[in-house]
C-alpha cells in the first residue's frame, strides 16, 4: 500500500521531472511542431549539447549554469550550420529527404561521440549536485527545481518571440505558406535555418540544466527523445505552453505509473494518456501558434 | 619495329622470373588458412561502453596469439576477427551469428549481455559452432544443454551464492547489524535472475527481503524507487543493474539521504572510475562482482598495456581477452578448427586464466566450475578486493562507515 506522503512526493517529483522533459520538448515543438521537420537528430543534438556542457565544466572549470549561455550560442550556431550546410541542401524541401537527412545526421553524431568519448558514462561534480530544498517530508532536488523554473521561463520567451516579433511571424508564415511568404520577401531557407538553430539552441540550455543531476553518454539523447516527440504531439504541435503542460503531464503520469505499477510497467501510463488525449483532442491539448 | 635478341642471360632471367611466378602461388598455398572468429558485442546503444571493452579484450587476445606465432598445431594459422555490433537486440545477435557462420567463422565470443548471449548461442548451436561466452552471467546460458556453449567465467548463481556467503560472513563478524534488505534490479534476464536468487537465499542467512523493485534500462529517474526504499527503512539496499542506472540510483539515494548501506551484486557502474571520480558517493560501497586477480604478477603488465592504449581497466577487457584465449587453446589442442574436434577440446579444457581470481578450471556442461566472483569495496577512492581471503588485498569495512 502506498502511503499519502509517498504519493505526494511522487506527484511533486513527477512535476519536476516533467520540467526536464519540457525543456527537451520546447526546441522540438518549434522544429517538429511549427516547421514539421521530423528531427531524428534531436536526441543526438541533446547529447552533443550535454557533452559540450560537460567539456566546459570538466576542462574549462565553468559552472554548468555559467556554461549555459555559451552552450545556447554554440548550439544555435551548430543548428544553423547543420540546416544551412547539410539538412537543407540534402533535402531540397522534400519532407522524406529531410527525414532521411536528420536520421543521417543522428547516426553520424552518435558514432562520432562514440569515437571521441567512447561509450563511457560521465558525470560532473558540483557543490550543489546533492542539494535539496526541504518541503515538509519532501526533499526537492535543487538542480531539478532550477530546470523546472528555466523550462517555464524559456517557454514564455519562445511564445513571446513567436507571437510578438517579426521574425516569429515570419517563421509562422513560412510554416503555413512558404510560397506566399516568399512573395512578401521572406526567404524560407533562411527562416528554416534560423528556426532550426533556435530549436537546437534550446537543447544547449537543456543540456546544461540536465548535467548536475544526470549522466552523459553517447546514448543519452535516446533516453529523452521519444518522450519529447510524445510531448510535442500531446501538447499540440508547435505550442510552447503545450510542450510545458505536456511535459508536466507525462512526468506526473510516469511517476505515478511507477508508484502504482512498478518502474518496469509504469511507463505504460504514458502511452495510455497519449492515446486518451489523441482520442478526445486529436490536435493536442493546446492550439499551435499560427 | 624493335628486334629483340635472345641471349643466354636473358633466357636465364626469363626462366627465373617464370619460376618465381610459378612458385609464388605455391608459397601462398603453403600459408595456413586463417581462423575466423566472430566477436559479437553491443558496441553501440546503452551497453556500448561495456560491449566495447569486451571487444577490445578479444582483439588484444587475437593480436597476442598471432604475434606469438598463431595456432602452432595448425602450422601457425592466424586468428581473424569478424566484428559484429548486436546493439541491444537479441535478434540482431542471432542474425550476426548466421552472417558470420556463412562467412566461415570457426567459433564465436560474446555477447556481454545475457539476453544477447542467449540468442547468439542458440543460433550458433544450429551450426554446432563453438561459442565462448565472455560476460553474460545468466545461468540459462549454459544450463540449456547446448553442447557448443562454454563459459570460462562465473554464472549469476555462482556469484550470488558467493555474495550471500560474503554477506553472511561480514554480518556475523560485525554482530549482525543487517537484518533487512530491499532488492533493486534491472528487469532483463541478468537482473531478474540475480534478484530472484538473492530473494530465495537471503532469508537463509537471517536477512529479510522487504521488497523487490524492478526497473527498465534505461530509467530516467529513480526518485520514486528511492522514496519507496526510504519508507521501508532497510538496513541494506542490494542493487543489480547496468552502468548508467547504477550511478543514477546511488546518486539519488545520496541526495534523498537514504541511511541504508549499499551492497551490489554485479553493480554495473562499480569500477575504478566510480571509486575515484565519484568518491563522495562511492566510498564504502560494497559490490560482489567479476574482477581480476590483483595479486597475479601478469595483471600489472596487462593494466599497463591498457593504460598505454588509453583503455579503462575493467573486468570486461579481461573477459573478452580470455574468451578468445580459451578458443585459441582449444584450436591448439585439437590441432584443428574443425568444430567436431574443437568442442570436445573445450569440454576437456583446463585452460587457466592467470589474471583472474579463480580456482583450477574444470568444465561441466559448458560451465567452468573453478570460476568465481569476488567481494569488492571502495576504500580511499580505490577498489579493493575484500573477499575471499585468498585473493583479498584489504579488509572489508562493514557496516559502511557513515560519511
Amino acid at each position: 500500500m502506498i502511503s499519502l506522503s509517498i504519493l505526494e512526493a511522487g506527484l511533486v517529483n513527477g512535476l519536476l521531472t516533467g520540467g526536464v522533459y519540457a525543456l527537451v520538448a520546447l526546441g522540438l515543438t518549434l522544429i517538429y511542431g511549427v516547421l514539421h521537420i521530423v528531427n531524428f537528430a534531436h536526441g543526438s543534438l541533446l547529447m552533443i549539447a550535454m557533452f559540450g556542457g560537460w567539456m566546459l565544466v570538466s576542462w574549462a572549470h565553468l559552472d554548468p549554469y555559467a556554461a549555459l549561455p555559451l552552450m545556447v550560442v554554440i548550439m544555435f550556431v551548430i543548428g544553423w550550420g547543420l540546416y544551412a550546410g547539410v539538412i537543407g541542401r540534402i533535402s531540397g524541401g522534400d519532407d522524406r529527404r529531410i527525414l532521411l537527412a536528420t536520421l543521417g545526421v543522428a547516426i553520424v553524431l552518435d558514432n562520432l561521440a562514440l569515437v571521441l568519448f567512447t561509450g563511457d558514462t560521465r558525470t560532473i561534480e558540483t557543490p550543489y549536485q546533492f542539494a535539496v530544498v526541504e518541503a515538509g517530508p519532501l526533499l526537492l532536488s535543487v538542480p531539478k527545481l532550477i530546470s523546472f523554473g528555466v523550462a517555464i521561463v524559456l517557454a514564455l520567451l519562445l511564445w513571446a518571440f513567436m507571437a510578438l516579433t517579426d521574425t516569429g511571424r515570419a517563421i509562422r508564415a513560412v510554416a503555413r505558406e512558404p510560397d506566399g511568404a516568399r512573395l512578401v520577401g521572406i526567404r524560407p531557407g533562411r527562416i528554416f535555418a534560423l528556426s532550426y538553430g533556435i530549436g537546437i539552441a534550446c537543447l544547449g540550455a537543456a543540456g546544461c540544466l540536465l548535467l548536475p543531476s544526470f549522466y552523459v553518454s553517447p546514448q543519452v539523447g535516446n533516453v529523452f527523445v521519444l518522450t519529447a516527440f510524445t510531448i510535442v504531439v500531446l501538447g499540440g504541435m508547435g505550442s510552447f505552453p503545450g510542450a510545458v503542460v505536456g511535459g508536466l503531464l507525462i512526468g506526473v503520469t510516469e511517476s505515478l505509473g511507477g508508484l502504482f505499477l512498478g518502474e518496469s510497467l509504469g511507463p505504460i501510463g504514458i502511452s495510455l494518456v497519449f492515446i486518451l488525449v489523441l482520442l478526445f483532442r486529436p490536435t493536442g491539448l493546446f492550439r499551435a501558434a499560427r | 619495329m624493335t628486334l629483340r635478341t635472345t641471349t643466354r642471360r636473358s633466357t636465364l632471367a626469363a626462366g627465373a622470373a617464370a619460376f618465381a611466378g610459378l612458385a609464388m602461388p605455391a608459397v601462398l598455398r603453403a600459408q595456413p588458412a586463417g581462423i575466423k572468429l566472430g566477436l559479437i558485442h553491443p558496441v553501440t546503444g546503452p551497453l556500448a561502453f561495456s560491449g566495447n571493452q569486451c571487444r577490445i579484450g578479444g582483439q588484444m587476445a587475437i593480436k597476442d596469439v598471432n604475434e606469438a606465432g598463431g595456432i602452432k598445431a595448425m602450422g601457425g594459422a592466424k586468428l581473424e576477427a569478424l566484428l559484429g555490433d548486436a546493439q541491444l537486440k537479441p535478434e540482431l545477435a542471432a542474425s550476426l551469428v548466421d552472417q558470420f557462420a556463412e562467412a566461415g567463422a570457426a567459433g564465436f565470443t560474446g555477447c556481454y549481455a545475457s539476453s544477447l548471449g542467449l540468442a547468439a548461442t542458440q543460433a550458433a548451436a544450429k551450426y554446432e559452432l563453438p561459442f565462448s561466452i565472455d560476460s553474460g552471467v545468466a545461468d540459462s546460458l549454459t544450463s540449456r544443454g547446448l553442447a557448443n556453449t562454454f563459459r570460462l567465467f562465473p554464472s549469476a548463481s555462482v556469484c550470488v551464492n558467493g555474495a550471500v556467503d560474503e554477506l553472511e560472513g561480514l554480518n556475523k563478524q560485525a554482530g549482525g547489524p543487517v537484518k533487512t534488505a530491499v532488492l533493486v534490479h534491472e528487469n532483463s534476464e541478468f537482473g531478474t535472475t540475480t534478484a530472484n536468487t538473492l530473494k530465495e537465499k537471503l532469508p537463509g542467512i537471517g536477512i529479510k527481503v522487504l521488497d523487490v523493485m524492478a526497473h527498465a534500462t534505461p530509467t530516467r529517474d529513480f526518485t520514486n524507487v528511492v522514496l519507496r526504499i526510504k519508507e521501508q527503512k532497510p538496513d541494506l539496499v542490494i542493487i543489480s543493474d547496468y552502468l548508467n542506472e547504477y550511478v543514477l540510483l546511488i546518486r539519488t539515494m545520496v541526495q534523498q539521504r537514504v541511511p541504508s548501506g549499499i551492497f551490489s551484486v554485479f553493480g554495473g557502474g562499480f569500477s575504478l572510475k566510480f571509486a575515484k571520480e565519484q568518491n563522495e558517493i562511492s566510498e564504502g560501497v560494497l559490490d560482489f562482482n567479476n574482477w581480476w586477480n590483483t595479486k597475479a604478477p601478469e595483471t600489472a603488465a596487462f593494466r599497463k598495456r591498457l593504460d598505454a592504449a588509453g583503455v579503462a581497466t575493467t573486468y570486461e577487457v579481461f573477459f573478452g581477452y580470455y574468451a578468445v584465449k580459451l578458443l585459441a587453446d582449444a584450436f591448439e589442442r585439437a590441432g584443428s578448427a574443425d568444430k567436431k574436434k574443437v568442442i570436445p577440446a573445450l569440454a576437456a579444457s583446463t585452460f587457466y586464466p592467470d589474471m583472474l581470481p579463480y580456482n583450477p578450471t574444470k568444465f561441466a556442461n559448458g560451465q567452468n566450475e573453478g570460476a568465481q566472483g569476488v567481494g569488492l569495496q571502495v576504500q580511499h577512492a580505490d577498489v579493493k578486493v575484500v573477499w575471499p581471503e585468498k585473493f583479498a588485498d584489504a579488509k572489508a569495512v562493514f557496516p559502511r562507515a557513515k560519511g
